[in-house]
């Protein structure tokens, strides 16, 4: 079943490999997933200590309904210290690779050290190899998967890789896995690469027994339909998340050319439909793909039409990489965004990242911050297509000085390029904030200033914020499973009742990245979707643990704290510019200048701001400075971490 | 009773590579998640986003149950399946090697060859399946779709060429 499955304990400094069961106890108080490795990560590092060293832990794992009949228990998480923020590490992916882990044996595994040369880990059934990786570094994501099964001689084998960018330390590197499933945000291919880990690869073959298992298939079916029955899914399932680019364009809440615009005009070339078109065109009318037993099926296959790169097969892009590839960069061609895609896709480095750090160098050079000198001649002017792909790849081998100096991360890029560069920099915690434009939304502004891993749309984000739902609604989904009689507005452009939606966000979110289910089977994009209420008896007829709506939100509280605990740890206070709770200035002095009418001049008013984040504060047990009560870690049980229960 | 003609129809088009249907296969037979076990398997060719769908194809003229020496296989036309009765199978594994798609299979945590029984009358594979690239329907219809499909192609062939003969005339 899903809880004898193992925790284990890898050091490829020794090679030494311990394997050990995960207690009950711990399962009730963390689940799983990114809970647990949050305790672990909490557990199993030391304060200070160095992202890119040996004695960073890397911790990769499936949530604890892995591989379970729960609908689409594909996500992996991958957890460690960042190297690009120097705080808590995490990113999520779907794809097939964490149910393999779990046939495999294992939910969680403990990564320290560092491998003398390159190597990679082969998981088979319960045993634990270290294999020599001379023969497959160096190749790209892709490359890399299918030498591996050649090697092992086993097309079933499924691989969590670095690319390039992961082995040249770029500080916003990726795992992936397949073609383009990518645990992006954070730098965790960056820390494999720092051990000289190349991939960590699973074959299983071992029964995940369902507790009760007529039952959870017929109580599946019923989950499938309330998922697949919501709109924003069927709108999933037909376009992928271009859809949500579109919408989000079209009342101006889209960053462009870094962030002097909320809105990209004439974008007919890069909207969703045009997206779908080369789709259909090049893969046939059925060309959606979907991630282990997701009926959402939101990943579009398609080759890249024109160009360069004329011809690649990959999948996706991810409303993120018109961000990345249009909007933000100021170009409006299909061709950019899918080939962007493409190259980070094949490279194995972060779409956002990559997109926000060369829109930032284009807002730099535009305003004579970095010179022509630096880019080898480059023209950065917002717009230029060209400039864009071959940045990309300048970045993931770091050639040339502006190469090199991005693939840092903002920060230390923005000490390299000095004078006032700092200000141009779109970030949080110093990690770049998704594409959206968040001016108009307060709800979603104090989401990416609190998000515990730096600015981020996953963590936190009340999206149905933007429906203008009836109060009556929203009250529902908001005051279950733990009461709530405070305010709540349907106005995306107020600041009242937006503290508790964040706060109830979060939880919701954390909640399924422990139990280990996508995202989109939630209260993110559909209000109609299972959350709190549905989980208890899912969670009993796989695994037979018995869990009421109000404890899972407990255990989601619980591990958001750990998740904060790591960063106060790691110096992290609420209004330091590179480690806080804040904004980039340019939220709150300069109004949106495009969109809806509605957004139009609107800005985060700073007094506001503090307002809700004082609020949000109250709401998690935390003091003014953002440090939790004493009687919150006592309520919470983490009033003596780290603790070392696993 | 009268013998059942409906037969599990794939179309791998349609297919999104989920494998939602081999969770749900181990799952029924087994109460287990573990696609090893499934009797239906998803082949995919990633790098050309081609995934398919392989499962027993019930064949009328049967190469595992003319292979079987012990008799342990039947075709049973209620059902229109080929089945097997395990009271009589010895694991030889005949079946297994001469079976043109794979689709029977050996099952090493049980010592037991398998395949699929078309979960005596409700697979779960096209139950679940919500895109329908697996269908469990009526075997007189399953070209119908296609035929229709090449009849579109076909007409529109003629079409362009009168088009082209009235351009070139």
């Amino acid at each position: 079943m899903a809880l004898d499955r193992k925790i284990a304990y890898i050091n490829l400094t020794t090679g030494d490999i311990e394997v050990k069961p995960i207690p009950m106890e711990v399962r009730k108080k963390f689940l799983g997933g990114r809970g647990l490795d949050a305790y672990l990560l909490y557990n199993h590092t030391e304060k200070g200590c160095d992202p890119l060293g040996p004695d960073n832990a890397l911790i990769i794992s499936g949530g604890i309904l892995c591989a379970t009949l729960a609908s689409a228990t594909a996500r992996t998480h991958v957890m460690a210290k960042s190297p690009l923020t120097g705080l808590l590490g995490s990113c999520n992916m779907g794809g097939f690779f964490a149910p393999e882990m779990a046939w495999a044996g294992f939910h969680h595994l403990v990564i320290k050290g560092k491998a003398e040369k390159p190597c990679y880990i082969y998981i088979n059934n319960g045993e634990i190899e270290i294999r020599d990786a001379a023969n497959i570094w160096g190749k790209t994501v892709t490359d890399t998967q299918w030498a591996i099964h050649d090697e092992l001689n086993d097309k079933e084998v499924k691989s969590l890789v670095i690319g390039p960018a992961g082995e040249n330390l770029v500080a916003y590197a990726n795992v992936m896995t397949g073609v383009k499933n990518a645990g992006g945000r954070t730098g965790m291919g960056a820390v494999m690469g720092s051990k000289n880990l190349k991939a960590v690869s699973c074959r299983g073959t071992m029964d995940v027994k369902i507790t009760h298992p007529m039952e959870a298939l017929e109580y599946n079916k019923k989950f499938i339909e309330q998922i697949t029955g919501a709109k924003v899914n069927q709108t999933q399932g037909t376009l992928g998340t271009p859809f949500i680019w579109g919408a989000t364009n079209s009342w101006g809440g889209v960053r462009t050319e870094n962030f002097r615009y909320n809105q990209l005009e004439y974008a007919d070339d890069i909207e969703p439909e045009r997206i779908d078109e080369i789709a259909t065109e090049t893969m046939g009318p059925y060309h959606m793909a979907g991630c282990f037993g997701c009926q959402v099926h939101c990943r579009a296959q398609y080759k890249i039409p024109s160009g360069k790169y004329k011809g690649k097969y990959d999948e996706g892009p991810e409303y993120t990489s018109q961000g990345a590839f249009g909007a933000e960069v100021g170009c409006r061609s299909a061709e950019t965004v899918l080939a962007g895609n493409h190259l980070v896709d094949q490279f194995g480095m972060d779409n956002l990242e990559t997109g926000s750090m060369i829109a930032w160098a284009m807002e730099c050079f535009e305003e004579g911050l970095i010179t022509k000198e630096q880019t080898d001649g480059i023209d950065l002017s917002f717009g230029n297509d060209e400039a864009v792909l071959e940045m990309i790849e300048r970045i993931c081998y770091r050639k040339g000085w502006l190469g090199d100096v991005l693939a840092k991360g903002g920060i230390p890029a923005s000490k390299n390029v000095g004078k006032d560069s700092f200000d141009y920099l779109i970030q949080v915690k110093g990690m770049a904030n998704l594409h959206s434009d968040e001016r108009g939304t307060p709800a979603l502004a104090l989401n990416i200033a609190t998000s515990s891993r730096g600015s981020d749309h996953l963590r936190s984000r009340p999206a149905i914020d933007l429906y203008h739902l009836p109060e009556k609604v929203l009250r529902k989904i908001y005051s279950t499973p733990v009461p709530y009689d405070g305010p709540l507005s349907s106005e995306h452009t107020e600041y009242v009742g937006k503290p508790w939606q964040v706060f109830w966000q979060e939880n919701c979110y954390m909640a399924v990245d422990s139990l280990g289910i996508c995202k989109y089977h939630t209260t993110f994009l559909g209000a109609t979707l299972p959350n709190f209420e549905n989980w208890p008896k899912v969670l009993y007829l796989n695994t037979g643990i018995e869990m009421t709506p109000e404890e899972i939100w407990e255990v989601a509280r619980r591990n958001n704290m750990i998740e904060r605990l790591f960063n106060l740890r790691e110096g992290a206070t609420r209004n330091d510019p590179e480690k806080g709770d804040v904004l980039n200035h340019r939220y709150h002095d300069e109004p949106c200048k495009r969109g809806a009418i509605d957004v139009i001049g609107k800005y985060i008013v700073k007094d506001k701001f503090d307002a809700m984040v004082d609020e949000f504060y109250e709401h998690k047990g935390l003091d003014k400075n953002g440090i939790p009560k004493k009687s919150t870690l006592k309520e919470l049980g983490l009033e003596n971490e780290p603790s070392h229960l696993v | 009773m009268q013998s059942n003609s409906k037969v599990l129809l794939i179309n791998h088009e349609k297919c999104t590579g989920c494998r939602l249907c081999e969770q749900v296969c181990a799952v029924k037979h087994h109460g287990a998640s573990n696609p090893s076990r499934s009797r239906i398997r998803v082949l995919k060719w990633e790098m050309e986003g081609l995934y398919v769908p392989v499962s027993c194809q019930q064949c009328q003229d049967a190469p595992c149950l003319k292979g079987c020496p012990v008799g342990a296989i039947s075709r049973n036309e209620e059902l229109n399946r080929v089945e097997v009765d395990y009271d009589v199978c010895i694991g030889c594994r005949t079946c297994v090697s001469v079976c043109p798609f794979g689709a029977m299979h050996y099952n090493a945590i049980d010592g037991k060859v398998a395949k699929c029984d078309l979960c005596d009358g409700d697979p779960q594979c096209a139950r679940f399946c919500d895109i329908k690239a697996i269908e469990y329907t009526d075997g007189g219809d399953v070209s119908i779709e296609k035929k229709r499909v090449a009849a579109l192609r076909l007409s529109t062939v003629k079409k362009q060429a009168a088009a082209l003969d009235e351009h070139t005339a």
